[in-house]
């Protein structure tokens, strides 16, 4: 392989030193985490070693429908992940309006990127297209997973205002707007902050791991870029796409304000 | 103009009949939690009532397009509410919300002097007292120059003083405009003062006092 060093099964084990340091601090602190860290890691551990034999497979044997199936296995974790991570439990209508503007917003990025920027030959080369398909869904699980909890709470916290503006004779989207924009700029602050960040407070994963196996900075910097970019409109188009259904769930037919419809939430 | 029939809200309100005429000012007292705010919301259509049916003259009100209906009949509720900016944006809200064209700042000034608010247009409403907020909120919903106003103790957090002041200037608005005026106080010289009838609420049914229903009805 050019360049890179593929690790011995001793020194991938000393990496898990750091498990442990982070084992010794919370007992120490008495901070009762220890069963969770210990999940985490062996999970984290089966999981890409899964993922790795997968992976191989796909590459190996490359087709569409392996390509496809893999997104949309992704697609689904990455929705039961928000769905499960929301305060409390969420109405089917709003479960319905999370799967859509994932679904949605990831897509329509995923082919204009596959298509347009990237240009791929044949276009579900695997080798790009999950690893991409990887960064856009985690970036707006985590966008969609923020503006999901940033919305309930905004309902819920100025339920007095929406209402407030309701009585005077405001259509459901004007008394929501602000909480709606709220929750729009909560769920795409991560992002802006990874593009301002970029290169010099972290280098991202992706090209860290070109980087690493021999690619030339310049490519890797390339790819992150038009990634980054991909990132940015895939997580801006699920995250408008979902506040602007999510609010709706607030209100019933008659316009009035109903916090449960949008699920019943644990506080 | 109002007339609810069989109207139940839960376990909260139950109204087996009960009618609001047209421009008149109907005061609603009642113990704390009797569902005096329950009421109002119904008739605001921010609540729909579970069983029984509201019907505005001929019109049942869940035939009406709820939006609209607000627009037309206001309600201030009891716990004042400004939105970011300044009294004039706090003013103008309302206006905006309902898709009509913004007052000038003389018909602003006249609102504030209606709730004897002498505040300027510019100043931060976030700053203002509580009832100063109370008034503002109430002026806002004038401007908006509805058919009906529902008032959910306006005056609550005003010396008596002061909530008569706003009181005389406020019903005389009232009466000169040919407007519906529904309030709701915990104030009893008020409602006798200026009410043309008064609802009681005990224990969720509504009672209209007989002596006033019949001397308005002759
Ligand atoms: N959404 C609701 N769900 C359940 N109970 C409610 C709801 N809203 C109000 N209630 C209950 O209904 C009763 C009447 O409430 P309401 O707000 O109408 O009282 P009120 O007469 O306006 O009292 P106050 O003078 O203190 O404002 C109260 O016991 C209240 O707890
Ligand atoms: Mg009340």
């Amino acid at each position: 392989m050019n360049g890179t060093i593929d690790l011995l099964f001793w020194q991938l084990f000393a990496a898990y030193l750091f498990v442990l340091i982070l084992v010794v601090i919370v007992r120490i602190r008495g901070i009762p985490r220890e069963k969770e860290i210990f999940i985490a890691s062996i999970r984290m551990t089966l999981q890409l070693i899964l993922v790795g034999y997968l992976l191989v497979y796909v590459f190996k044997y490359t087709h569409p429908v392996y390509t496809l199936l893999l997104v949309a296995t992704m697609l689904a974790f990455s929705i039961r992940t928000i769905i499960k991570r929301a305060k409390g439990n969420l109405s089917y209508a709003m479960k319905r309006i999370i799967a859509f503007s994932m679904t949605s917003g990831i897509l329509v990025s995923l082919i204009f990127f596959i298509f347009i920027v990237l240009q791929l030959e044949p276009w579900y080369e695997p080798r790009y297209v999950i690893p991409i398909a990887g960064m856009i869904v985690g970036n707006s699980m985590t966008g969609i997973a923020l503006g999901v909890n940033s919305l309930i709470e905004g309902m819920h916290i100025q339920k007095d205002k929406v209402e407030a503006a309701l009585m005077l004779g405001a259509k459901p989207k004007a008394a929501a707007r602000n909480i709606v924009n709220q929750a729009f700029d909560s769920a795409m602050l991560p992002t802006i902050n990874s593009m301002v960040g970029m290169g010099i407070v972290f280098l991202p994963g992706m090209m860290t791991g070109q980087i690493l196996s021999g690619t030339s900075p310049i490519v890797a910097v390339e790819y992150q870029i038009a990634i980054m970019l991909g990132i940015v409109g895939s997580v801006s188009l699920s995250v408008i796409l979902f506040v602007q259904l999510g609010y709706r769930t607030f209100f019933n037919h008659r316009s009035q304000l109903d916090l449960e419809g949008s699920g019943k939430i644990q506080r | 103009m109002f007339r609810l029939k069989g109207v139940k809200v839960k376990g909260i309100l139950s109204v087996p009949e009960l009618t609001i005429i047209r421009n008149t000012i109907t005061c609603i007292v009642g113990e704390s939690g009797s569902g005096k705010t329950s009421l109002l919301r119904l008739l605001n259509q921010l609540d729909s009532p579970d069983e029984g049916e509201i019907w505005f003259d001929q019109c049942p009100l869940s035939e009406t397009d709820p939006i609209e209906w607000r627009r037309n009949v206001v309600m201030v509720p009891q716990a004042p509410i400004v939105f970011k900016g300044t009294v004039g944006d706090n003013l103008q809200i309302g206006l905006s919300f309902s898709d009509k064209p913004a007052a000038s700042d003389e018909r602003l000034m006249q609102a504030l002097h209606l709730v004897c608010l002498e505040k300027g247009l510019a100043q931060d409403a976030e700053n203002l007292s509580g009832g100063e907020k109370q008034r503002l909120s109430l002026a806002r919903a004038v401007l908006m120059n509805p058919m009906a106003l529902l008032l959910d103790e306006p005056t609550s957090a005003l010396d008596e003083d002061t909530a008569n002041k706003v009181f005389q200037r406020l019903t005389a608005f009232i009466r000169e405009n040919g407007k519906t005026l529904v309030i709701i106080t915990h104030s009893r010289s008020i409602a006798d003062t200026y009410a043309d009838l008064i609802i009681e609420i005990k224990d969720g049914m509504p009672q209209v006092d007989g002596r006033v229903y019949s001397e308005r009805n002759d």
